[in-house]
């Protein structure tokens, strides 16, 4: 599995982790190109259907990624964010996904070396679950077919 | 002064937090703001902190919204790398000489790439990190500095000290770089001026003690700020200087350059130290995981603001050693690390190593400063801070001139924010005259309807020099663009941001009818409203817009993968046009504003507020429970700085009862309250119902009534209070007293108050001096846990010692022992110093009687505020809005905040008053945009939405269905994410909008 390359959809709320991103651009700290980026005002607004919809859709693995307890612009979406990740951690456990594909991170907007070290991390810790199959029907169909 | 005369302009001195507070507060009243500052950027001191305390908010990202919003405000010119020269002219109508030094880059063509500093081979110490690394000569002053562009350091700089080089003018891509730039005066002309030129910190140079200039492990506490920033030369690492070596042990030493008077010359407490060391203390503890060795040699903790006790047990309970001695000796050791000699308790003398020693510098004027207030013509202290009155706490000397920040003393965050928002009312106090008049709005063409169209998006791919099209083939993604649905145009542009490319954009608009704009360039969140208003002038509306940031998401961060990072681009802009082809225009809608408020507390805070409003031309009511005004000032006898209160209270409560735009309404409550911000409508128990447009709550609290120390039993045993009452009324009991003890921390800073009062330290030194003044052979103890003379007060512990006042110092476990026999009181202490039994029979004793909130919790649910764990009214932000809640429209001030004493109650009333105006000051209020929406048909009413919107903006309306009042929402979307039958949705952030982002991404 060495050359796969997994694509992650990651949500960023406005005004700490994208704000890292951007500060991590302006540094030039480099890291690998396989997250695509949905910028949300505040991971309050992450329903956890977009975590649904980006696995059955193929995502290989989602992240998600806020403000510091206690930072958040809106005073307290990042800990009603926090629930819904540990909620959905353990849901897609429960329905297959390794929960290894599901990352959750606070990363102020001063903190550009953490995000590259967690961008980083993040690719690697998906690489490492494989491609994510769950959802694919030609795999289901093989795994059928195997049984039988 | 003829007030048809005066300019409807400020001048702002200093780009730190506090002026731009002020600026901020003045732009949004109807006041243009010149902002003079004479580094590169704004941003000050609280730039380069990693953290503040004692949240440990993250300092940039806490900052840089209000650097943003000061960049781009419209009514806000920023006058960067200037010196003030003059102003002359009386208050109203001052004409201001200043000198723009040369920057040696057009501002206007400079886009922040770079390419400059790359190339540029001339390395300069970087005064940002405290010079502990190198910048070049060629540089921004910090990452996210505003303005974002660059200058050159003309000192350092190769081409123009020696005339080679030349490299950044050619690298430039815009063609920003001007070697033959020179200074330029400038004269305009403002109504007043407004003076927060901050502080520098104090340098210990001159400190052989300490041995700062030659041990490289003795640094001091902004290097060590500067080393835990993530930004910092170490990108947060804790290191000993000396070798690089993560250290295990380390020490602060407390009051360097501050409470001293033989190296110094400062004799006053900076206020800030022991807080920022104890907050220094705790992120290195968490960077080394727990295990660095912390000490820290003090002479008092003085963790008097509000949540600052509680931080102080917390650092205790995190293992951090707090050690009561001044260090007489450092010593560096032979290869790393310093030996701290220092004697403790009972005069055991002591060594220890540390392979780091920080040392607590204090803040000082700087001789720049100094030279300012001289050639303005402004009164100083001995310490060069500006003078000021209690009870006009921003107001300078000269007529027409403000204060505010650590010009005026050494404060922290905060008290700055609240002082500068103080100073933009006073200074405005006398211009409202003038209020809109020299202030500009942008005119828009009448929107364009697009409703029913289907989409027609435009794309447009920025080179952005060479910075996107160095990496990303940006020809392939047009042409990728081009085969999206719904796209109608596609197109690279050179620099998308700058004037030639808006002007087209507009017109390509037009000329294609496109109705939703995708520009793949750089990051939303410095260029979306540069592009949002490009629209505006199209005729489109400003919501139909997307931007893809493929520069430092992609091309900056993918250098070495152009393959990747296009198809990177490609995507990301593929995510934004799907996105984009199912907005919709948003509304704004406006709303009226009651253009009154209701001020509910009549003390010193309450009557200050009303009339600050008053001289803003706006009309208020206060509602006071009791039946006189005035609240606890009426048993206050004078000031730290020995101003009479009672002639003052009179004179302000003459004011307010003269003054016609003010209704005081005595021995009445709020009962019911209905509406939101411009809207309220509150009824009283009086029965009548005020109309208003905003509310301050300035409802005070009260002293604490002490359970020991004999008080209650002994008649001679009184409360600071109630002992002020007595010397205004000139009792015979303490005039015929001899011996004095006062007690400080009466009920504060115990487990079930654990916070400091705040006034009692400052209020017993000055009230033991005036008593020693009044009658040398008075024999006056005073017993405290730590003496908290914050600030120039410092200066009344030192006179009370002079005078012979014996201060004992005791601890909570060791508490003074109170008896009585024949009516006699006799005290008992243990002064550690000595070792020794003190026994003292005072005539009197007076008890520093904790300040305890009123938990106003009935009135907290009314008005949908909220309260802390002490019961003080709880602010929208700890650091950054110390006098706005949450909710909007809502405004706090004086002690139902926390204890203070009356210069910072009436600064905080005077920017409550501020804040307030920048609401009343608009006719109408623009609310909408990015907001939430209820589909009620999918509405079960269940609530939930109700329950996680942090701004109490959703309520059930009377069929129990949610509504969302437009006024109050921010939207965050946590509604619409919570909901299980999707019946909020947040404009802007729709459910679809964003799964077709999901969806395009993969």
């Amino acid at each position: 599995m060495s050359d796969f390359e997994p694509k992650i959809v990651a949500f960023f709320c406005n005004w700490c982790t994208y704000g890292a991103a951007d500060l991590a651009g302006v540094s030039r700290l480099d890291y690998p190109p396989n997250f695509r980026v949905v910028r949300l005002p505040c991971t309050g607004r992450l329903n956890p259907k977009f975590i649904m919809e980006a696995f059955k859709r193929g995502a290989d693995g989602v992240w998600i990624s806020g403000c510091h307890p206690g930072d958040c612009h809106y005073i307290a979406g990042n800990y009603h964010a926090r629930r819904k990740f540990v909620l959905m951690h353990q849901l897609l456990e429960s329905i297959g996904v390794d929960p290894n594909r599901l990352r959750f991170s606070w990363i102020s907007s001063a903190e550009a070396n953490k995000f590259q070290a967690m961008a980083r991390d993040v690719v690697e810790h998906v690489k490492a679950c494989g491609p994510n199959t769950t959802f694919r029907k030609e795999d289901l169909k093989l795994g059928l077919a195997e049984v039988a | 002064m003829a007030s048809h005369n005066v300019v409807g302009a400020v001048l702002v001195a200093g780009g730190g937090v506090a002026g731009m507070q002020a600026a901020l507060d003045l732009a949004n009243a109807g006041y243009y703001v010149y902002m003079v500052e004479k580094s590169l950027a704004i941003g000050g001191r609280m730039s380069q902190l990693d953290k503040t305390f004692p949240t440990n908010d993250c300092s940039m990202c806490i900052i840089s919204p209000k650097l943003v919003e000061v960049g781009r405000h419209i009514n806000v010119e920023l006058l960067t790398l200037t010196d003030i020269l003059s102003i002359n002219g009386t208050e109203g109508n001052f004409t201001v000489t200043v000198r723009k030094n040369p920057r040696y880059i057009d501002m206007s063509k400079c886009i922040a790439c770079g390419e400059c500093t790359k190339k540029c081979p001339s390395k300069v110490s970087n005064n940002y990190n405290e010079n502990l690394d190198n910048r070049k000569a060629i540089y921004v002053q910090y990452a996210q500095a505003v303005p974002l562009k660059y200058g050159i350091d003309a000192e350092k700089c190769l081409k123009l000290t020696k005339g080679k080089c030349g490299s950044c003018k050619k690298v430039c891509p815009a063609d920003a770089v001007n070697y033959d730039d020179k200074p330029e005066e400038a004269t305009f002309k403002v109504g007043s001026v407004i003076l927060a030129p901050g502080f520098a910190p104090y340098k210990p140079s001159d400190f052989e003690t300490y041995r700062y200039s030659d041990s490289k492990d003795v640094i001091t506490a902004l290097e060590f700020e500067r080393y835990l920033g993530a930004t910092g030369p170490t990108m947060g690492e804790v290191v000993r200087p000396s070798d690089g070596h993560h250290p295990t042990k380390m020490a602060f030493l407390q009051c360097v350059g501050s409470r001293d008077i033989n190296r110094a010359d400062n004799g006053y407490c900076s206020s800030v130290c022991c807080m920022y060391a104890i907050k220094e203390a705790l992120i290195a503890k968490e960077h080394s995981g727990g295990k660095l060795d912390v000490s820290i040699f003090y002479m008092d903790i003085r963790t008097f603001g509000k949540d600052f006790e509680r931080y102080y047990e917390k650092a205790k309970a995190a293992g951090i050693k707090f050690i009561r001695s001044r260090v007489h000796t450092v010593r560096p050791e032979p290869k790393n690390g310093v030996k701290i000699g220092y004697v403790g308790d009972g005069g055991v003398a002591s060594e220890d190593y540390f392979d780091l020693a920080v040392l607590s510098h204090g803040l000082v004027i700087t001789p720049d400063t100094k030279a300012l207030s001289e050639n303005l013509g402004i009164q100083t202290d001995h310490y060069n801070f500006a003078k000021t009155s209690t009870f006009a706490p921003v107001a300078l000397s000269r007529p027409g001139f403000y204060g505010c920040g650590v010009y005026t003393g050494p404060k922290d965050i905060p008290s700055s924010v609240m002082e500068a928002s103080a100073a933009a009312a006073a200074a405005t106090s006398k211009l409202t005259p003038a209020r809109s008049t020299l202030t500009k709005v942008i005119n828009v063409p009448a929107p364009v309807d697009v409703t029913g169209e289907p989409p027609r998006v435009g794309v447009f791919v920025c080179r952005c020099g060479i910075n996107i099209a160095s990496v990303v083939d940006v020809e392939k993604v047009v042409e990728f663009a081009k085969t999206l649905p719904f796209v109608e145009y596609a197109a690279v542009t050179m620099f998308a941001c700058s004037q030639d490319s808006q002007e087209k954009i507009v017109s390509l608009i037009k000329e294609y009818r496109l109705n939703r704009i995708v520009v793949s360039a750089c990051s939303p969140r410095t260029h979306e409203p540069l592009f949002q208003e490009t629209l505006a002038a199209a005729g489109l509306n400003k919501y139909l817009y997307e931007m893809a940031n493929i520069r430092n998401h992609d091309s900056w961060v993918h250098a070495n993968n152009p393959v990747e990072a296009t198809r990177k681009a490609m995507d990301m802009t593929e995510m934004a046009v799907a996105k984009a082809a199912l907005l919709v225009p948003l509304k704004e809608n406006v709303i009226d504003v009651d253009p009154t408020a209701l001020v509910i507390g009549g003390g010193v805070a309450g009557l200050n507020a009303a009339l600050t409003l008053s001289s803003q031309g706006f009309k208020s009511v206060i509602v006071e429970k009791e039946q006189r005004s005035g609240g606890n000032a009426n048993r206050i006898h004078s000031t730290t700085k020995g101003e009479d209160v009672a002639k003052y209270l009179e004179s302000l409560k003459n004011k307010v009862l003269d003054d016609p735009k003010i209704t005081l309404v005595l021995g009445s409550e709020v009962d019911k309250v209905e509406g939101y911000v411009g809207n309220f409508a509150t009824t009283l128990t009086t029965g009548e119902t005020v109309k208003h447009g905003v509310t301050i709550i300035a409802t005070g609290a009260k002293e604490h009534k002490p359970t020991e120390y004999l008080y209650g039993q002994n008649n001679k045993v009184v409360t600071q209070l109630e002992f002020d009452e007595m010397i205004k009324s000139d009792d015979d009991a303490v005039r015929n007293s001899k011996t004095f003890v006062f007690v400080q921390c009466v009920g504060s800073r115990e487990p079930e108050r654990m916070y400091c009062s705040k006034v009692c330290c400052g209020h017993t030194a000055h009230t033991a001096v005036e008593l020693k003044k009044k009658n040398p052979g008075a024999r006056i103890f005073v017993l405290y846990r730590d003496m908290r003379t914050y600030a120039q007060k410092e200066d009344l512990y030192k006179e009370a010692r002079d005078l012979g006042v014996i201060f004992v110092r005791y601890t909570l476990e060791n508490k003074p022992k109170f008896s009585e026999a024949d009516g006699k009181i006799k005290v008992e202490i243990l002064d550690p110093v000595s070792g020794l039994r003190l026994l003292i029979n005072p005539d009197m004793a007076i008890l520093a009687a904790a300040i305890v909130s009123g938990r106003e919790t009935e009135l907290a649910m009314k008005y949908k505020v909220p309260l802390d764990e002490d019961g003080w009214f709880f602010e929208a932000h700890q650091k950054l809005r110390p006098v706005d809640f949450a909710t909007d429209g809502m405004f706090l001030a004086g002690i139902a905040h926390y204890p203070k004493p009356m210069d910072e109650v009436i600064a905080q009333a005077q920017a409550a008053a501020a804040r307030a105006v920048t609401v009343l000051t608009q006719p109408k209020m623009t609310v909408g945009g990015i907001v939430a929406e209820i589909n009620q048909a999918k509405c079960s009413g269940c609530g939930v939405c109700v329950a996680v919107c942090p701004f109490s903006a959703i309520s059930l309306d009377e069929k129990g269905k949610s509504v969302v009042n437009e006024a109050m929402c921010k939207g965050c979307g946590n509604c619409a994410s919570s909901c299980r039958s999707d019946a909020p949705s947040l404009r802007g952030f729709t459910n679809a909008g964003l799964f077709a982002q999901i969806a395009s991404a993969l």
